[in-house]
């Protein structure tokens, strides 16, 4: 290892510096040491990656890690393992923990195990508010010196528009970014899937589209007006993107993330009741999954996140309006992915861009690129790959997915991390 | 613990959709049968002779249980009540290891009552024997719509045509889903008549004209189904009070006079008297309110004969 | 037609075969008065009709005369599966204390014979009942034997005995056909 590492032959792309080539990448002493043709250095392992797309680590800027407090569903080392599976070098956990990240203690017990699990970086989310009561703020400053790269009350929304405002401007003093987890509480309460004609004809409690409309044109009006930036969490309706196209156009910071799921399902799923397609935002309609391509086709979409909620079998076995909210994405999320591709909604570098080099700019990460003097995090990922999904292989303890059993094309080969070979299953 | 037996090839009645048209005018057919059956002396066949029927019921309803109860002992089947207050559930056990427990007794039908939507329709995947909806959250009730078809039926001879409103919660209500999708399959013109706030959102999709006014819903209508409205809706914000809601919605002999002169009025019941029915109405020469009671013992002799009665295909 | 049907009773044979049952049943039956025919549904049903008129031409008394019905009282039903064309019994007489005649076209295992039994029992409790068939072609599984006989055939277990009735089937006639 101390030799360093040769990927050599494979499709190199980087979109933070427009190369898309066949090309040799050289790494060492953990950060890139050099991209070109025909590389070659003695003594390092060589990797032939001929057929296999080079990318810079995918990034997720929205996992749940569950520890601390539901080890039963994922702990910190098996979400990075698992995000490593996936192609990811980097992600970014989520404050709903229990306790709540809204400390520095949470924060750095956090990093302590990421720190000793050899896979993706973990990066903290801290809570905006103390406990995610929306109430009051949580200790930013402290945080921030702790390490948490963003801060959000993600699985609640901040109801309050006065402690968002204030939220946004104290933040702003140590430069982190508000991720709202846009969804009106009152507008959705006890709802369990999208409103619309299918809960109208299957009798279940619906979420109104327009409860997550309304909170993100709030909270894009509020950044506008503090000249913040805000995050939007997981974006899942038509409304919403429309709100965000508009305010890129005026030059508001804002950015937002879609979740694979919202890019290729429907609220139609719910009709066999089955929870594991019960996530909240909830599946919408074919319009609103238009609506996500044409977002992130013309760039109003920054960003590609899991969302990655992983849950105990049993939970997910509960009825529809007991089972929690969410699926497991770490996973899963390349193969989704790639069907933009496939559908000519988006290159492949552009994906690439989606899944790594935008990510990192946003909460401003290390990697997303394959400069040389950047740490060493890449994937090698073979895009035509066929597989069909089989969650007992998944290396997350959660085994929530609608996708088991789906075929999908193009999965993650290789995962290395500040230049440490994290994931090679099938020793390239 | 895993499920049962995946062998199951029986089958399983979750909404009106599980059956064809054919299969309901012979479940018709059929209830019109058991009806006899029930006016005997003797009100028992043996058909079911050693079967074991388990109602599950995880909401109180005695009209519906004590329905399917009588219906399975006049074919001669065990049937076990099991209900939230006698049962683990209270102790904290989840669906499945309740669905899964009974199971394992290998009853021969489980019928299931649920607040929740779907939860037969789970239970159908893991219980390894038949499982009958008595009822899931908004979702459906197919043996009440089968049993109001049969009341229909029995009154008009043909669905097909019939004018039908159905007024009142249809937002909560799985006994509209149910009417709706059977009276549609009938070829039945349906009305359905509520406030904006008991409307679902999307009521487009269910296919049926849509009014607030009981007048024009209740006009030259052939049957008019009146719905239970229940005050924790007024404790939701969904309409102001009680009184307010019966000034716009309650079925009186003034607003009746608008309809057909044979028109059938039918509730689901427990009724609200003076609510959304007038007690004249409800006890009224109109009123189909008791024989929808008698034809759901009958229908549920059916449905439990037709998923029970052997010879998987 | 694919196998060979063999014409067992002609229209003119089934004509004079009721006849005869008709007059088996009066010698048998004294007081006609006391006797109620029920036909098992579908082809019992109008023969017990044509037995009612004959013995009203032979006696002057007007036999009561119902449907039964045994679907639900089948053994079969689990090797079979439900049945939703199940028929409507019919027997809007009294029938405790009567003579009540089962009728019905063929018999064979004479386990619908059982059944029917136990669906008149379900009824009332009839002084006696007795059985009237058409047809006999044996093969018995049950200790059943009836009381008047239109025409034993000998028959093998594979082939089908048909009865079609004016009433049901627009012509008079039974074949036999050879089983597949
Ligand atoms: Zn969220």
């Amino acid at each position: 290892m101390s030799n360093g590492i040769l990927i050599q032959n494979g499709r190199v792309i980087d979109p933070s510096r427009g190369i898309d080539g066949i090309l040799d990448v050289l790494v060492k002493d953990g950060v890139i040491a050099e991209v070109g043709k025909s590389l070659s250095a003695s003594g390092a392992k060589t990797v032939d990656a001929e057929g296999l797309v080079v990318s810079p680590g995918f990034i997720d800027l929205h996992v749940h890690l569950r520890e601390p407090g539901f080890e039963y569903k994922e702990t910190i080392a098996t979400g990075s393992m698992a995000a490593a599976a996936g192609g990811f070098t980097a992600i970014c956990c989520m404050a709903n923990t229990k306790p709540v990240n809204d400390n520095a203690s949470v924060t750095r017990f956090i990093l302590e195990k990421a720190a000793a699990v050899d896979g993706a970086r973990v990066y903290p989310i801290g809570a905006i508010t103390k406990g995610l009561k929306g109430e009051e703020l949580a200790e930013i400053g402290e945080m921030k010196k702790a390490g948490v790269v963003a801060l959000s009350d993600d699985g609640r929304c901040v109801m309050d528009a006065r402690v968002l405002r204030h939220a946004m401007d104290y933040a702003a003093m140590f430069g982190l970014t508000i991720v709202e987890h846009c969804e009106d509480e009152h507008l959705v309460k006890g709802g369990i899937m999208n409103e619309g004609e299918t809960s109208a004809r299957l009798g279940i409690k619906g979420m109104p589209a327009v409860a997550e409309d309304v909170i993100a044109r709030r909270d894009i009006d509020i950044a506008a007006y503090l000249k913040r930036p805000v995050h939007i969490a997981h974006i899942s309706t038509r409304g919403a993107v429309e709100s965000v196209r508009a305010a890129k156009a005026l030059g508001t910071a804002v950015t937002c993330e879609v979740a694979p799921h919202h890019f290729t399902l429907t609220e139609k799923s719910l009709e066999a009741f089955d929870a594991n397609y019960k996530m909240n935002p909830p599946l919408r309609t074919a319009d609103d999954l238009a609506a996500m391509k044409e977002g992130l086709r013309d760039g109003t979409i920054d960003c590609i996140a899991t969302d990655h909620a992983p849950h105990a079998k049993w939970e997910k076995e509960l009825e529809i309006d007991q089972a929690p909210y969410g699926i497991v994405g770490l996973e899963t999320s390349l193969g989704l992915s790639m069907l933009l591709v496939r559908e000519g909604v988006v290159t492949l570098p552009r994906l690439v861009a989606l899944l790594s080099t935008n990510p990192a700019k946003i909460f401003n990460l290390p990697g997303g690129t394959l400069k040389e003097g950047a740490p060493a995090n890449i994937c090698i990922f073979d895009s035509e790959k066929k597989w069909i999904v089989d969650p007992a292989e998944f290396v997350s303890l959660g085994k929530n997915t609608p996708f088991a059993g789906k075929e999908l094309v193009g999965k993650n080969c290789l995962t290395i991390v500040g230049g440490r070979i994290v994931y090679n299953p099938s020793n390239l | 613990m895993e499920t049962v037996e995946k062998k199951f090839r029986g089958r399983h009645l979750l909404q009106i959709a599980d059956l064809t048209a054919d299969e309901i005018m012979g479940l018709l057919n059929t209830a019109y049968k058991f009806k006899d059956v029930s006016e005997r002396e003797i009100k028992k066949v043996p058909t079911l002779r050693g079967k074991t029927i388990v109602n599950l019921f995880y909401e109180p309803s005695t009209r519906t249980r004590t329905s399917f109860e009588i219906a399975g002992k006049r074919l001669s089947a065990d049937v076990i009540n099991i209900s939230t207050s006698s049962s683990s559930v209270t102790k904290g056990e989840t669906f499945k290891d309740t669905v899964l427990n009974i199971a394992a007794m290998r009853p021969d039908a489980i019928v299931i009552r649920h607040g929740s939507p779907g939860a037969p329709a789970y239970a159908a995947t893991i219980a390894g024997c038949s499982v009958i909806n008595g009822g899931d959250g908004a979702n459906a009730h197919p043996t009440q719509a089968l049993l109001d078809l049969m009341t229909i039926h029995e009154k008009k001879g043909s669905v097909e045509n019939l004018k039908v409103a159905i007024v009142g919660d249809i937002l909560h209500s799985r006994v509209a889903r149910s009417n709706i999708n059977a009276l549609k399959m009938f070829g039945a013109d349906v009305t359905v008549c509520a406030p904006p706030t008991l409307l679902p959102h999307g009521v487009n999709a269910l296919g049926v004209k849509v009014t607030h006014n009981i007048r024009e819903a209740v006009a030259d209508k052939d049957v008019v189904m009146m719905l239970r409205i229940q005050t924790e809706r007024m404790q939701q914000g969904l309409f102001p009070s009680l009184r307010e809601y019966s000034e716009h919605f309650c079925l009186s002999a003034k607003v009746l006079k608008s309809a057909r002169p044979d028109v059938l009025i039918m509730h689901p019941g427990p009724i609200n008297r003076g609510v959304e029915i007038a007690s004249d109405v409800a006890d009224g020469p109109y009123s189909l309110i008791l024989s929808q009671v008698t034809h759901g013992v009958a229908m549920r002799m059916a449905v439990l004969y037709l998923l029970c009665g052997g010879a998987e295909s | 037609m694919t196998a060979a049907a063999k014409t067992v009773l002609s229209a003119l044979e089934m004509g004079r075969t009721m006849a005869r049952m008709a007059h088996e049943i009066t010698e048998k039956n004294p007081d006609c008065s006391q006797i109620i025919l029920a036909g098992i549904i579908t082809r019992g049903v109008p023969l017990a009709r044509r037995l009612a008129d004959k013995i009203k031409t032979i006696t002057g008394v007007d036999v009561p005369c119902g449907s039964l019905d045994i679907t639900f009282y089948r053994d079969d039903i689990q090797s079979k599966g439900p049945d939703l064309n199940a028929g409507r019994t019919d027997i809007s007489h009294d029938i405790n204390g009567k003579t009540l005649i089962l009728v019905d076209d063929v018999l064979f295992t004479g386990r619908s014979i059982r059944a029917a039994i136990d669906a008149v029992m379900d009824i009332g409790r009839p002084g006696r009942i007795q059985l009237a068939v058409l047809l006999d072609r044996g093969h018995r599984e049950l200790p059943i034997r009836p009381d008047y006989i239109g025409k034993n055939i000998p028959t093998a277990r594979g082939e089908r005995v048909r009865v079609k009735l004016s009433e049901t089937d627009g012509e008079d006639l039974a074949t036999v056909v050879e089983g597949a």
